[in-house]
Formats: structure tokens, sequence, C-alpha cells
């Protein structure tokens, strides 16, 4: 399984992959896409990824969470186009007891947002496009339309 | 070129560098024991180029890179916009 996905993500499939008789605490963390961004209507939105780096990075977050914590964790992120309310992301963490799957879950996703070369381009209701940039005054920069 | 008159080197653009530019993909070649900086100077240097900001993130064989750091025959840069996924 990928960290990657172009299609709908399964939470039991990623629940499966991590849980085990020994385990628990899971903790679940869900990102939806949003219908706002800075006060303004969001219509949709499309991730772009640099693929095979997004694999690399995204197993280096999971071992440093794995070491960090006695805990299993993995994700997905979705790539393409997406509805408002869709799934982009998910972070499961599953451990002996809550304290470390809610910790673990919460480093996985800041590090993921942090070092994973995933972007998004919104599309507003008023025609206009941006990508998204957390440097950027306003959150985001204007893109070239298509 | 001759691999000991330069490096080459595959640049990607990712996202809106890709826009920027109007390519995803660039073959450079910089000076044999070249760096980072010296790929990074190459690709400013192309149409477009001057749009970057001038801090940028680099990856080198998928792993964030210094500018200072060397690069080697068939590595792979890529430029990076800062992350927005989540």
């Amino acid at each position: 399984m990928g960290f990657l996905t172009a299609d709908r993500i399964d939470l039991p499939t990623l629940i499966a992959a991590v849980a085990a008789p020994e385990r628990g605490g899971v903790v679940t963390f869900h990102g939806l896409v949003r219908n706002h961004h800075a006060g303004r209507p969001v219509l949709r939105l499309e991730y772009h990824a640099y693929a095979p780096m997004v694999e690399a990075e995204c197993r280096r977050i999971v071992a440093e969470a794995e070491t960090r914590w006695p805990c299993r964790v993995t994700l997905q992120h979705r790539t393409g186009v997406l509805a408002i309310e869709d799934t982009a992301v998910v972070i499961v963490a599953a451990a002996a007891h809550r304290d470390e799957a809610f910790d673990a879950c919460r480093y996985v996703i800041e590090e993921l947002k942090r070092r994973v070369p995933i972007w998004k381009r919104e599309y507003y209701a008023d025609g206009t496009e941006a990508w998204v940039d957390p440097t950027a005054p306003g959150g985001t920069v204007a893109a070239a339309s298509r | 070129m001759s691999p000991s008159h330069g490096t080459s080197v595959r640049v990607l653009l990712l996202a809106r560098y890709a826009e920027l530019l109007g390519t995803e993909q660039l073959d450079i070649t910089i000076p044999a024991g070249g760096t980072v900086a010296d790929a990074v100077a190459s690709v400013r240097a192309l149409p477009g180029g001057h749009l970057l900001p001038p801090r940028l993130l680099i990856a080198r064989n998928l792993v964030q890179a210094g500018l200072e750091d060397q690069v080697g025959p068939g590595d792979e840069l890529a430029i990076l916009p800062p992350m927005s996924g989540g």
C-alpha cells in the first residue's frame, strides 16, 4: 500500500494495518476538504505531489514516530481533484495505551504538513485559482489559469 | 558535453514552480564538482527563472538538501514550493 493514492481512502484497511491484540488505543486523524480558505469560498481543490519523495518522506516520518513512541502508525494522502468534504488524508496510530497513540498521530500530521511534498491548488467560487502557500501573505499565491 | 567538462543533472520543478518555468523537468549541466547552488543558478538563468523566490527548498535524490551540497552525475534535484499537503 502506497502512502499516496488516487482512490478513496479506506479507513478499515488502514486500521487493520496497525491494529494488534496488544494495542488497545487507536487514534485516527481525518483531514477533509474545507469549503473556505482565508475568507474565500472554495469549490474544490487539486492535490499535486512529488510522488517518489512523498513515499520516502512518509516512510521516514512513520519510522520516527515508531521510534519515539511504542506504537504502529500508517497514513494515506489523496492526490488529484477532491470535492468539499472529501477525505484528503488519514493518519492511524495504534498503541497499547491512548497517550502514545494521540502523541504519535499528532506528530505524524504535523510532520506531514511540514515536510511531505504535496501541494494544494484551490478553485474558488469567483472562478479564480490559487496555490496554497503557508509562507505567503494571505496564505495563497495566484495560479496561472488553465 | 563530455563528463570531464561537467555534470549532467535532472532538475524537477513541482507544482507552482512548473507553471512559472513552463516545464516540469529540465536537464542541465553544471561544472564538475558543482553544488546545488550551481544548479539553482542555472535554473534561475532560464526563462521564467527570475520568478522563483529568493529562498528555495531543494531535494536531492528525495532528501532535502543544502545549497552547498555537492551534486554528482545522475543525481535528481527537485525544486519544491512551500508544502501545503494535509
